[in-house]
């Protein structure tokens, strides 16, 4: 840094450049490193839902392994693959931001939505079948108790615990998608922008740290999956 | 450019992006077929959380660039990573030491 | 004095963030971080006020032994209330988000900080949380104890639970997002020349702090949404007839709960060293440790949770392991105290207002964090855990400290913030009764608990009622102490003496341009070549007690 050099020179500054950065790169790195520290936030958040998780599941391991066989594994690896698709065509949004192609920009973010919007759509299927074999905890829906009598019980496991497990189905799954949601509608938001031209390779921070967080949510699946809808399935014929 | 700015973004060649996805879709179906096939003792979980920490650090290093990102990036990353270890360690430095009384 | 009194003092700016816009719609939608910290001035002293509120029904109810006053479940609601808004709507936000938004662009020479609509929002969202809270204590209130613990909580308590954790829960986003905006301020905004090592403590310790509110925060918040998930669906992971454990919503409730207590003291820590070494007029002594003893309690601060739950059927394996590790804690505070008393030493100290508060928080706080180490010994809390022994030691710290703290520090900046001065013989005299009046409340209380009177009871046995007259008396005192800065505070915008830039002759950044300061801080971007608290140039500071040029002088 030049001694004595006074940065307040604004020679053609980018319409995006706000007032208070010094130029686009430092407002860049800010952006950058606040999306980073929220995925941080949001990595703890998470973190205590995985704690229960692994508590109980060390607790309840019989139970657990029975209700999550009830789960429809192949809508659950579909979604996994939705979403990691997702995650490719976000990257490909990012991409084609960096070397100036609007179109592009516009169609992978496009396909990252309706892709997000997918995996709602299983996700709902997914809970309409809970609800309709009496599988949602407690007394959420008073009128539709929680009654574990569609899960074949494997030996050693408790009905009881079988309820915990679904508890703890539907808040992680549950949290899960709310991020999708948002995480939709964030791109939404980037896509319209997109559309009017505003990214480029000069300026494309919103859409890079959009997309760190569609990445984050995806890897919350990676995680999601394996240990929600397969710890038990090795265990499904006889065991 | 003035002084002040540096040019320091790198573009991920397309080629990667798509090795990546392929290897989490790779991925997945591994995890699916080990899923259904009985290991011995606790492998069946530490496979599937191997092989889900593998996914996670592709999507981590290559689609959210962190292999090409700051020092300070990968400590944030990384210390958030820490402080999940602190809080499942100490808790169950807790529920796994209840029982070596015998009050259970 | 070579060092700073090079530099001109600006002339008094007739623009400044105060006069430069008028209208309620330019401070309600401001991006002006001194504007927004001034919007939260206003905001944590009115949820002071109501917490103050029930701090007053507690200690009259506690005059007599009989439940007199308050039946037992309105005093439930009273002590849960008043932690609840004390601890979420004044303490955490308190210094950070008034202290800290003013300062923290100025101390690093940037205009804002990294985000200002975010931070316009997270005051918006601090005020919703206070809004629905406020609505959960007009309903009908929460009785569980600011603590929430499982089963009551979740179970059995008939109270409006699942708003107050909804307030509790939105204005946890209004911690996570300022400790965002701080942490990428200073690692991305700091002016030239401005390397960590000239930061002014008070940064250092409000990264630290904003270390916390990160990583700390979102474990409160899904916990709060998990406690109101039970409480819809009558099972759950607190429930043992599920098959759950109610010492899990402990777990996770103190891993938030303690780190948040360094939440409230760590930023009072990072003015008293302002203060300490200004108001000595020397540098601080051992800056890098003091700077790395803030990152330490951070992370040490992490470690030390289940030491709330040593009584709660925790494994005592792990309650000896968190006693050592509370133990640990202990010593980068130490390190502080230590550090501040070596700068103090043959300094030139004046005892105005804010200093008054420094020496006042160094003591207070080293008896705060003295019983602490009592209560760190297994054997020693077992014997007072739910009693007001607890109560004693944590004001210690909350009031004596950190409330302390963001005395002084509000008295110290005052003349940048309002370009005021505040009438400096009621301030020493407020400072003086407060102390006091403090002392007086929490004292006693360090006695009875040890005594064996119980905590979070109405009624209790009539030996205990001496300390609980000397408490209350001592509350009035307090409550009259802490009136007066109040009101001299709001007199002094309209009628203080004028400040000039610089009041205090001081050579930090923030003195270096006016009182008030413009909008945009700094009139040129500065370059920084001098060390923090550089009260002489470093080759004069090798004699000790008196600058060169003066002995040469004389």
């Amino acid at each position: 840094m030049a001694e004595g050099h006074i940065a307040t020179e604004h020679t053609a500054s980018h319409p995006a450049l706000q007032h208070h950065f010094e130029n686009l790169e430092q407002q860049r790195e800010a952006g950058t490193l606040g999306m980073w520290v929220f995925l941080v936030t949001e990595i703890m958040f998470f973190g205590g839902m995985f704690l229960a998780y692994t508590l109980y599941r060390t607790q309840y391991p019989q139970a657990f392994a029975s209700a999550s066989n009830h789960l429809s594994w192949q809508l659950g690896a579909l979604n996994t693959g939705v979403l990691i698709l997702s995650s490719f065509t976000m990257a490909l949004a990012v991409y084609s931001a960096q070397i100036g192609k609007r179109r592009n920009q516009i169609v992978c973010l496009a396909l990252t939505i309706l892709l997000g919007l997918t995996f709602l759509v299983v996700k709902a299927i997914e809970y309409h079948e809970k609800y309709v074999d009496h599988l949602i905890p407690g007394r959420l829906f008073p009128g539709n108790p929680f009654n574990p009598g569609k899960v074949h019980l494997l030996p050693g496991a408790s009905a009881n615990n079988v309820e915990m497990f679904y508890w703890i189905y539907f808040a992680m799954t549950g949290m899960h998608a709310v991020h999708m949601i948002i995480g939709v509608g964030v791109l939404s938001v980037i896509m319209y922008f997109a559309a009017r031209g505003r990214y480029g390779p000069e300026y494309h921070n919103p859409v890079e740290i959009s997309g760190l967080y569609w990445h984050f949510v995806d890897i919350i699946w990676i995680f999601l999956f394996p240990l929600l809808y397969l710890l038990g399935r090795h265990l499904e014929h006889g065991g | 450019m003035s002084v002040l700015h540096t040019m320091s973004e790198h573009i991920v060649p397309l080629r990667i992006y798509v090795t990546i996805f392929l290897a989490l879709l790779v991925g997945t179906a591994l995890t699916v077929w080990a899923g259904f096939r009985d290991f011995p003792g606790q492998l069946n979980v530490i496979i599937a959380l191997t092989i889900a920490v593998i996914k996670a650090t592709l999507v981590v290093l290559y689609f959210m660039h962190v292999r090409y990102s700051s020092r300070l990036i990968w400590v944030v990353f990384t210390s958030a990573l820490f402080w999940l270890v602190i809080l499942f360690a100490l808790t169950f430095s807790d529920y796994w030491t209840r029982c070596w009384l015998p009050i259970c | 004095m070579k060092a700073f009194e090079t530099f001109e003092t600006p002339a008094a700016a007739r623009v400044n963030y105060i006069n430069a816009q008028y209208g309620l719609k330019s401070w309600l939608l401001t991006r002006d971080h001194k504007r927004i910290a001034l919007l939260y001035l206003g905001s944590i002293s009115f949820f002071f006020f109501i917490g103050g509120l029930y701090a007053m029904f507690i200690r009259l109810e506690l005059l007599t032994p009989q439940g007199d006053l308050l039946s037992s479940t309105t005093y439930n609601k009273v002590f849960t209330q008043h932690g609840i808004i004390m601890i979420f709507f004044f303490l955490i936000p308190s210094i950070p988000a008034t202290l800290g938004n003013f300062l923290v662009p100025m101390m690093i020479g940037a205009k804002d900080l990294a985000f200002p609509r975010i931070n316009l929002l997270s005051w918006y969202i601090y005020l919703l949380g206070g809004i629905i809270t406020i609505y959960a204590l007009l309903a009908g209130g929460v009785d569980t104890g600011w603590t929430f613990y499982a089963p009551y909580s979740t179970t059995f308590s008939n109270s409006y639970v699942i708003a107050a954790g909804l307030g509790i829960f939105i204005s946890g986003f209004s911690s996570i997002l300022t400790g965002l905006n701080f942490i990428v301020t200073i690692h991305t905004m700091r002016a030239p020349g401005m390397n960590w090592f000239r930061l002014p403590l008070f940064i250092w310790s409000h990264y630290a702090t904003s270390l916390v509110m990160i990583l700390g925060t979102p474990v409160i918040a899904i916990t709060v949404l998990l406690l109101a998930f039970e409480r819809l669906t009558h099972v759950g992971i607190f429930d043992p007839a599920s098959g759950g454990d109610p010492v899990l919503f402990q777990h996770l409730f103190w891993f938030y709960s303690h780190p948040a207590v360094y939440i409230m003291v760590l930023p009072s820590m990072g003015v008293v060293s302002e203060l300490i070494a200004n108001f000595s007029r020397k540098n601080i002594f051992g800056y890098k440790f003091v700077a790395f003893s803030s990152l330490a309690i951070a992370v040490f601060g992490f470690l030390v949770w289940g030491h709330h739950l040593f009584v709660a059927s925790q494994s005592v394996y792990a309650g000896m392991i968190f006693s050592f590790l509370s133990f640990a804690v202990a010593i980068p505070s130490a390190i502080k105290v230590f550090n501040w008393t070596a700068t103090l030493y043959k300094g030139s100290i004046s005892y105005d207002t804010p200093m008054l508060f420094a020496l006042g928080f160094i003591g207070l706080f080293t008896v705060g964090g003295m019983t602490g180490l009592f209560l760190a010994a297994l054997a020693v809390d077992v014997h007072v855990s739910d009693t007001y022994f607890i109560v004693a030691h944590f004001h210690y710290i909350m009031v004596g400290g950190a409330l302390f703290g963001y005395l002084g520090g509000l008295h110290y900046w005052w003349p940048k913030i309002s370009g005021r001065m505040y009438p400096e013989g009621w301030g020493r005299f407020s400072a003086l009764v407060i102390f006091v009046g403090f002392n007086l409340t929490f004292l006693p209380q360090f006695v009875a608990g040890y005594l064996g009177m119980p905590r979070r009871y109405h009624a209790y046995p009539p030996e205990f009622q001496v300390f609980n007259v000397l408490s209350s008396a001592g509350a009035s005192i307090l409550g009259f102490g802490l009136l007066i800065p109040m009101i001299y505070l709001v007199w002094s915008m309209r009628y203080g003496k004028q400040a000039e830039a610089n009041p205090w002759h001081l050579p930090g950044l923030e003195w270096r341009t006016a009182s008030p300061p413009p909008t945009e801080n700094f009139l040129i971007t500065p370059i920084v070549t001098w060390e923090a608290y550089e009260f002489a140039p470093p080759e004069e500071t090798q004699v000790i007690g008196k600058f060169k040029e003066e002995t040469e002088q004389a």
